[in-house]
């Protein structure tokens, strides 16, 4: 009956001594993107494991409604299995078996890989390796979608056609997202609300919206204003004065 | 893997060319030492595998000593392996264990030969004995090792899309240790034939080995050298063959980073 599909409540997060997240509050309705940035080593994947359920807690509650499918960071695909062997992964169960391979079929279709089924991980380059990842954590029931820097390790211009992909897929098949990543650019691209979090004890100080449709462009005025914003709340010192200034005056 | 400025023909005929450079100069020197009984010639050699290929010799001692090779190799993979995993994912065996395996692995297994003799006799029994012993503790710690070198996201990957633990170990663990156990079977392999022909040698009545100490015996340096001829280009092959389940799609990934 919930909307709220993730609820998370005064969560503060310690290995041994060290606090990674402290206080830390989200609530997440169905259909939402949310992009959690921050710095490298700040808490992103830490949250990301406390959401997923992997990791529990040092204190406060989250409550998850529906099924999640997790997005590694790198290499999460199965080296021993062909690309159609991965993307089954999540239907590998399904009796019906014309049903099973029409799913297969379409998700191959869908991201446009038809030509490579029987090929292995190795064989293909790093752009192609995750869109398959994205399209065995598409396949099958899920309502979660929780992302780890997916992109991260691609060239920039692979990474900015993943981006549309990603948007692409998500029409097809909608989803509810967390996207963690350390790319600015990526996430106001991408996300309806960013969520910066600031270095270790990491916590959620603002969040800001973006309301524009999907896909954007990287050079739209919103998107990079937003980027603009973004810098400066997580790292004030980062822009040369010049530059602030300069965007201060086209704004007036 | 990929060798660079040789074409393929350069890549076949300088094997050759380095073959026949080696013969001739043996046949040059078997001109100045009188003696056969010291220094056979080629064409001897040749003749005395022929001597022993046509009395059917060579195939008996063949079978025999592949028959031990065989025996001794798979108990050695077939207890090894599944110690190795166990150890692999219990720290609790790991530290009981990996100090008396470590100690092992790093004794000769020809040092067990007295005992070999004394236990088990002559004849196959000895030379299997030890070529498990050979074989046997380098594949758990290979095992061992590749089990400790699992990305932990496979298993992660593993939980997510549901798989109990049976599975896990069926579907993840096995096809992810897969490549590098293979790397330890070639070594171990080709460990197992250099032991079969000491032990054939001391502990045998026939097999390879045997025939070679008995050619020795019998002063014909002839068939001893066709002997080890024999011996050098059946562990070529041994490796060759094994060589092949690398090849297999699903398990060349381990050998493309
Ligand atoms: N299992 C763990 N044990 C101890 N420290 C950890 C563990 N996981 C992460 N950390 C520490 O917590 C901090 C946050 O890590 P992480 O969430 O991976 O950061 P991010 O994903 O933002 O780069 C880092 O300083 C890291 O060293
Ligand atoms: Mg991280």
């Amino acid at each position: 009956m919930s909307d709220k599909l993730i609820h998370v409540q005064n969560v503060s997060h310690s290995f041994g001594n060290t606090t990674v997240l402290e206080n830390v509050n989200l609530t997440i309705s169905r259909g939402e993107f949310i992009a959690i940035v921050g710095p490298s080593g700040c808490g992103k994947t830490t949250l990301l494991n406390l959401i997923s359920g992997y990791e529990n807690p040092s204190s406060g509650s989250i409550s998850r409604n529906g099924k999640l499918r997790m997005v590694y960071q790198q290499d999460g695909l199965l080296p021993w299995l062909t690309v159609i062997e991965n993307v089954g992964l999540g239907i590998r169960h399904l009796r019906d078996a014309e049903e099973k391979n029409r799913q297969l079929k379409d998700a191959i279709e869908l991201i446009g890989l038809e030509g490579f089924e029987q090929h292995y991980p190795h064989q293909l380059s790093g752009g192609m390796r995750q869109r398959v990842e994205l399209a065995r954590a598409l396949t099958g029931e899920s309502d979660i979608l929780l992302m780890d820097e997916p992109f991260s390790a691609l060239d920039y211009l692979t990474r900015i056609k993943m981006r549309n992909e990603l948007v692409r897929l998500l029409k097809e098949r909608p989803r509810t997202v967390i996207l963690v990543t350390h790319d600015i650019e990526e996430a106001a691209q991408l996300a309806d609300r960013i969520i910066p979090l600031t270095t270790r004890p990491a916590t959620i100080l603002t969040e800001k919206r973006i309301e524009l449709e999907k896909p954007r462009s990287l050079t739209d005025p919103i998107v990079t204003e937003a980027v603009h914003d973004l810098l400066i709340s997580l790292s004030p010192g980062s822009l040369p004065a010049t530059e602030k200034t300069g965007i201060k005056a086209e704004e007036n | 893997m990929h060798q660079t400025g040789i074409n393929r023909f350069q890549r076949r005929v300088l094997p050759l060319a380095v073959l026949l450079f080696v013969i001739i100069s043996w046949y040059i020197i078997s001109l100045f030492v009188p003696s056969n009984s010291v220094f056979p010639s080629p064409v001897d050699v040749f003749f005395g595998f022929l001597e022993e290929a046509g009395s059917g010799r060579l195939a008996n001692d063949l079978i025999a000593s592949l028959f031990r090779v065989t025996a001794g190799f798979f108990l050695a993979v077939f207890l090894g392996i599944p110690l190795g995993l166990w150890m692999g994912v219990q720290p609790f065996a790991r530290a009981a264990l990996l100090p008396t395996i470590n100690f092992f692995r790093n004794l000769s297994p020809l040092a067990w030969i007295p005992f070999a003799i004394l236990w088990f006799g002559i004849g196959d029994a000895p030379a299997v004995f030890l070529i498990f012993m050979a074989a046997f503790f380098p594949i758990v710690l290979a095992t061992i090792a590749a089990v400790g070198n699992i990305p932990a996201v496979y298993f992660r990957v593993g939980s997510d899309y549901g798989m109990n633990r049976w599975e896990i170990l069926k579907n993840i663990t096995f096809p992810a240790i897969a490549p590098q156990v293979i790397t330890s079977l070639r070594v171990t392999a080709g460990l197992s034939w250099l032991v079969v022909v000491a032990a054939e040698m001391i502990a045998g009545n026939d097999g390879l080995g045997f025939a070679i100490w008995d050619a020795r015996n019998g002063l014909r340096m002839d068939l001893l050298v066709s002997g080890m001829i024999v011996i050098g280009l059946i562990g070529v092959i041994l490796d060759r063959v094994l060589v092949q389940l690398t090849e297999i799609p699903s398990i060349r990934w381990g050998y493309e980073r």
